[in-house]
This record gives C-alpha cells, structure tokens and sequence, in this order.
C-alpha cells in the first residue's frame, strides 16, 4: 500500500445554489466508483465534514448571498490548489441573484413586517443567522476562480469528463458536444 | 412601468403616418423616429397599430423600438436632455453640469421627472468635441455648455417654453477648419464631378480611381475602385450607393463638418458612383445626432434635383436615373459597421450580417451595394474632376491623398484639421497647440492609444490608421479614467447578438472599473489580457474585435496609469464586503463580530 499513488482529494459545498449541481454530479451513477478509485472526498454534502481541509480540488455550487457564502468560500479557495465554480448561479449569480433589482431594506420589511401571514413582526436578528449581503454574487468576485463549468446545472456527462480530465492531469475540454442547450 | 396615457387619436395617427411611409416595413424606423418626435416616446398603441399597418409581428416592431437607444418606448419627458459622456466632455466637467441640472429640476440621473416634464441622462459622444462640453435636448444639440447655460436651460423648461424658441446661441454649431489641404482647399462646382463622368465615360473614371490608389476614409482603408468594380461586376436587377454619415466612432466630427460643408461634393461623389454602377437608388444614413442638419441636406437635395444632378435623365442624359434617400438613424454606434447599417437601412435592428459575402455583392436587399464613408465620397468626387494623379500627388504611396483629423481634448485650437497622408503625431500636436502632450488616442476608442514615446508614429494606413478621431490627453490626465470610460461605451454598444462581444464587453468593464475603484491585483491584469483575446478572435464583427484595444494599450504602454492602484498581486474581491452587509446591519440593528467579515 505504500507505493499506491496518493488519491486525489476532493471538496465540494453549495452556497446560495438549489443542490442541483450536487445531484446532477451524482448523476454520473456507477461511475461514481470509477470516481471513488480516484478521489477522496472532505468536505462534500456527501460525507456531511463541517470543514474543508487540504485538498487538491474545490468544487463550488452557488453565488454568494451572505457572509457565511463568504466564509465557506474563502476556506474552500485557502485550502483548494484548484477551485471550480459549477453551474449558473456560482458563475453568474443566476436565479438567487434575482433579488438583486429590489432593495434589502424594502425586502424586509415586506417578508417580515407587513406581510399578513406573519406573526410578532419583528426582522430575526439572532446572531446565529448569517447577515446577507445587499446583493448576491458570483463566486468570482469574492475570490480567484480556476475553472467555469456552465450549465444549469451542467449534465453528469459534462462533470463526469471535467472531473476525468482534471484528475488525470489534462486540461479539462467540455466542447460544444457536452454543453448544449438547444 | 408608467401608465401610459390616453391618446384618443393615436390610431388614425399612425394610419396616417405608415401611409406616408408607403406602409413600408423598411421605413420602420423612420416611421418610429416620427412617432417619437410627435408623442416624445413610443406608446405601447403606437406599436400595435405601426404592426398592423406594415404589416410585421408586434414583437419585431417592438425589438426594432428597443434596440436604437434615441427611442423610448415610456415616456422620457416633454423636455429630454442627453448629455454627451465622450470622454472629452468627462475632461470638460460634464458630471458636474449633469448634477447641476439635476439639482436645479429635483431630478435623477435616467428618470423622467414625477410631473413628467422632464429627463436627464447621458449618450455616446455626440460628434461636438471640439465644443464642448455638448448635450442634445429633444434630439437637438446645445454645445459650449458651462454653468450659466445649464441654468438658462432649467430656467427654460421650467417656463415650459417650447424648444424651437430657445435663443439659437445655445444650438450654435461651429465648423472650426484650421486646417486645410487638397480636399478643402479646392472649390467644387456642383455637377461638374458628374459631367467628368457622362463625357470621359465609366471606364476613365475607373481608371482615375484605381490610379489615384484611393483607400476607405472610415478607418479600415479598403481600395476604394477594387470595392466598386466588384459591386460592378456582381450581376443583378439593381445596386444600391450608401454613403455612411453614422460617424459614432467618439472623437470624431469632421463628417458633420463635411456635410455642413461640402454636402454638394458628397452627393455627387455618390451620384458618379452612381453613374459608374448603374444604380439609381443610394441612401445617406445620417445619425441621429445630426437630425439637425436634416433639413439643409434635404434642400440641397432639392436644389441638385432642380439643376437636373440628381432624378431622371441627369444632365440630359437618358437613362441616367439616380436618386438619394436620406435615412435617420437613432443613437446605435453599430450601426456604423457596414452590414449592420444595411440591416438598419432595411427597417430592422443594426445587427451585423455575417461577413463574406460583403456588401458590395450582397447588400441593401440582398443587391450589390458600394457602403463608404462620407470623405470617401467626397474625395472620388474630386477625382472625377481632377484625375487620380492629381489627387495621388500628395500623402504616402500606400496611403495616397490627404486625411481630415477631428482633433479634440487638451490643445489650444481643437477642430478640423485636414493633412496630407503621412504627418507624425508630433507635427499636428504642434500645430494644434497641444500642451504638454501625454498620450494621443488615434481613431477613437477603436483605434490605438499612442503613448509620448511614439510621437513619431505617422497618420496612414500603413501605420496609424484612422476614421480621424485624434484626441489629445496631457501630462496629469488620467488614462486609467480614458479607458474606463471607453470601456463603459463598447459595453453600452455592443449589440448583444454574439456572446464573446455581449459578455467580454462586460467583463471587460467590470474589471476596468474593479481596478479604478481600487480592488484590482495582478490576476485581474491577466484576466484582461485573456479576455481581450477572446473578443479579438471570437466576436461576430468589428466592434468586438475593437473593443479591448484601448485596455490592452493602457496595460501594454501606460503601466503608470493602473499599477499604484493595484492591491495586491494575488487575488482580491471585487468590491467590499463589510460593506456589503452594512445594509443587513442596518436592518437587523446587528454589530456583533459574525455580522462582520475581515
């Protein structure tokens, strides 16, 4: 066992995303031993670690909302050699950062203080919950992002041979064939 | 969205109108300029009823309306003032008069006004560089704006009196030639171009022109004779001569001095073309922001009709039909390019068409079409009378002929300078009283930046090639904010059909604009470099292929512009991120240290 290469080790997270990149990556089925022969995962949704460690590769899902997407972000690319950026929202924003065009203030204020279903009327302010940003960002304004894998979420396919590529030290090739949408 | 208002007459309008227009749908967006200078926006009603009547799908009128940026399709004010944010009028103070007139009419920047009365915001250069700083209201340009005017203005609208009485010193328009050479310094007797051609035949004059070596005055310097002989040679029922007066490179105006001046000369530059084609159509597409010089152009037209210079049989000669068109546009730097003027021309949005086949064998409705530049014309008008040797004599042997420079910023005399082919950098700084010369943006935003150290450098195609843009930055400008506001303009620009051009122009201005604001390191130059790549080889047409030259200038040859404002040289965010929960702290009346990032 000494001389078996060192596995590759591998993070995942979702901030502000719907899990979608994560379940389509699961997508990839049997194929997940072929990965599992491969890599190792830290921290991922799958093996439920709280924080990442050391690794070779950061896959991040999502845009960043607020200041825990900050944190969890910053360890990813602190302790990730190479970081992904999977999926539309962690590219671009996308659905999340709809609530770009309206006001954090006026948002608020609707949800909690004047819509008839709620009750005390009070905005939460408990530590424990991570403030939002005024406006939700794409991954690559907050920290150095080395790879863009599009889609909405990219097809298993598409990881399947980015994740291949980059395990095996190629420089990952999606191509149009992987990647379309029409 | 605004309620939009009852307009009990709009539908006979409309009728009326198309009718005029021959119910045409390549008058589109003549028809929607119309609309527009009657109701001061476009109603949702008139877009319906214009779709009836000519007839297309709603949603192409609608896109065709959404896609010129002098259209409004809700209400912008009886009174809207766009100021020109070339990056000449920044250097003249534009931002500060913007907030004056703001202050004074209780308005914001891009909305109209609650009694809806009036708009402010900003547009591309508008073509009055060398006096400025410049704005149209209602579509007409006021220039030399400075305090005192900004309050006349306001003091105007707020007595609600009607443009047309404003004193006419505010639209004064001056030419400012201080220099002149072969094209102006010869005067021009209307017809005498056209009577070279019926006399010395199609062939002489072809032969004229390939002698003279005559190249494209709009920047990209195609050989002029080599373009029409292949128009001339593609067989079909019909050609088409356009003559390109969308001059929305910014820095450039001597287009607007050209037809103030010599439109005599321009229209019969495209009528011997006309001669030499056999086409009896061409068009002048004039931007928008010279509707001003609409109703002249228009009288000179008349007046070549009457002397028999233009219509049928011209000069007597049978046969010889050839009418010119003039054709608004409304505020569309794209449609410059040639396909996507063509595109424009035929009612529909600018978008550039694939390229080859180019023009001159498929272009205004799918018919051969010679596409040049207002000087170009001009000039083959002049070869007509005075042979291509003449005109050969002077300026360099790749670039034969003289060029007319649209000199503006920090000189003594900015205007119209006219110079043979071949002058350095060096001489025409000179001439034009420029003080302690920093840097020389050639041919606008799309052309080179040209740093001291190349002063050397000539005007010609073989070196610096230019539409004729020539705007001078001194020592303490700062280049940076040149090139972000350059940046800022592509991003509003680029059409949005290719991806490489739609996206890479934003990106591109984020970045420059992340680097000014102080959050730029050493990856974001690379990123940079990388995209302009990109948009260099990817984008659909020009723009694209243009739009990161002045970035990539400014990283290449002025260092000094971005280099202390860089951070660090690994990776830094692209904007404050304490700050930007500052909102939620207000919210939530937090402050404990997780509602703080470092």
């Amino acid at each position: 066992m000494a001389d078996e290469k060192r596995k590759i080790r591998i993070a995942t997270c979702s901030l502000a995303g719907c899990f979608g990149c994560h379940t389509s990556m699961l997508d990839i089925d049997e194929r997940l031993f072929d990965l599992l022969e491969m890599v190792e995962f830290d921290r991922t949704p799958f093996t439920d670690i709280k924080h990442c460690g050391p690794c070779d590769i950061g896959i991040v899902e999502g845009g960043v909302s607020n200041a825990e997407n900050a944190h969890v972000l910053k360890e990813f690319r602190e302790n990730c050699k190479v970081l992904v950026a999977i999926g539309s929202c962690a590219i671009t924003g996308n659905v999340p950062a709809l609530r770009n065009n309206i006001d954090l203030w006026d948002c608020f204020q609707e949800v909690y203080l004047y819509d008839p279903g709620t009750e005390g009327k009070q905005i939460p302010n408990d530590p424990e919950l991570p403030l939002p940003f005024d406006k939700v960002y794409p991954i690559y304004e907050v920290v150095k992002v080395d790879y863009f894998l599009h889609g909405c979420p990219p097809p298993a396919n598409a990881i399947w041979k980015f994740l291949t590529d980059l395990i095996q030290g190629r420089q990952p090739e999606t191509g149009h064939e992987l990647l379309r949408y029409d | 969205m605004m309620q939009s208002p009852d307009l009990p007459d709009i539908e006979q309008r409309i009728a009326l109108l198309c009718e005029r227009h021959g119910c045409e749908p390549r008058r589109l967006l003549q028809i929607l300029i119309d609309v527009q200078e009657i109701y001061t926006f476009i109603p949702p009603q008139a877009l319906t009823a214009i779709a009836r009547h000519l007839p297309l799908p709603r949603v192409s009128v609608e896109g065709v309306a959404g896609f010129y940026s002098f259209l409004s399709l809700e209400p912008a004010g009886q009174y809207r003032i766009l100021f020109s944010d070339n990056v000449t009028d920044r250097m003249l103070g534009n931002e500060e008069l913007m907030r004056q007139f703001c202050n004074k009419l209780w308005l914001e920047p891009g909305k109209v006004s609650e009694d809806e009365l009036v708009s402010a915001d900003f547009t591309s250069c508008t073509g009055m560089c060398d006096q400025g700083p410049a704005a149209l209201i209602n579509g007409w340009p006021v220039t030399r704006l400075n305090r005192e005017r900004i309050d006349l203005i306001a003091d105007l609208i707020l007595a609600k009196s009607p443009v047309a009485s404003w004193p006419p010193t505010l639209f004064e328009v001056n030419d400012n030639i201080r220099r002149t050479d072969r094209l102006l310094d010869e005067s021009f007797e209307p017809g005498s171009a056209i009577k070279a051609a019926v006399t010395r035949g199609a062939e002489a004059i072809f032969t004229e022109l390939k002698l003279s070596r005559l190249r494209g005055r709009g920047g990209a310097g195609y050989k002029t004779a080599e373009k029409w002989i292949t128009c001339r040679n593609s067989p079909a029922p019909a050609r088409y001569i356009v003559c390109n007066a969308d001059e929305g490179e910014p820095g450039t105006f001597k287009d607007r001095v050209l037809l103030n001046r010599l439109a005599d000369t321009v229209f019969e530059g495209m009528t011997v073309g006309a001669r030499l084609l056999s086409s009896a159509k061409g068009f002048l597409y004039l931007r928008g922001e010279y509707r001003y010089l609409l109703e002249k152009l228009e009288e000179i037209l008349a007046r070549r009709r009457e002397a028999g210079l233009l219509g049928s049989n011209i000069l007597g000669e049978p046969g010889f039909d050839f009418d010119i068109e003039i054709h608004l546009g409304a505020g569309a730097y794209i449609c410059g390019e040639e396909s996507g003027m063509i595109e424009s021309l035929e009612g529909r949005r600018g978008k550039p068409r694939n390229r080859p086949p180019y023009p001159a064998q498929h272009g205004y409705l799918d018919q051969p079409t010679v596409v040049n530049n207002v000087e170009t014309f001009a000039c083959a008008a002049m070869i007509a009378v005075h042979g291509g040797k003449w005109f050969g004599e002077t300026g360099t042997w790749e670039s034969s002929g003289s060029k007319i420079l649209s000199i503006s910023g920090d000189c003594h005399w900015p205007g119209i300078y006219e110079y043979p082919f071949g002058v350095s950098v060096q001489k025409i700084l000179e001439d034009c009283g420029a003080q302690e010369p920093y840097a020389v943006q050639v041919g606008g935003p799309s052309g080179i930046l040209v740093s001291w150290q190349e002063f050397e450098r000539s005007i010609s195609f073989e070196d610096l090639p230019t539409a004729g843009a020539f705007t001078i930055f001194q020592r303490g400008r700062d280049i940076l904010e040149a090139v972000r506001n350059y940046a800022h303009f592509f991003a509003h620009e680029s059409c949005g059909f290719c991806t490489p051009c739609r996206v890479g122009t934003q990106l591109q201005k984020k970045i420059v604009d992340k680097i000014a604001n102080g959050h730029g390191t050493a990856s974001d130059l690379e990123e940079l470099k990388h995209l302009g790549h990109l948009m260099r080889t990817l984008s659909h047409c020009g723009l694209g292929h243009a739009a990161p030259n002045p970035v990539l200038d400014m990283l290449q040859k002025f260092p000094g512009a971005y280099e202390q404002k860089l951070t660090s040289l690994s990776f830094e965010p692209a904007f404050d991120l304490d700050a930007a929960l500052a909102t939620a702290r207000r919210i939530t009346g937090r402050d404990d240290p997780s509602a703080h990032l470092p």
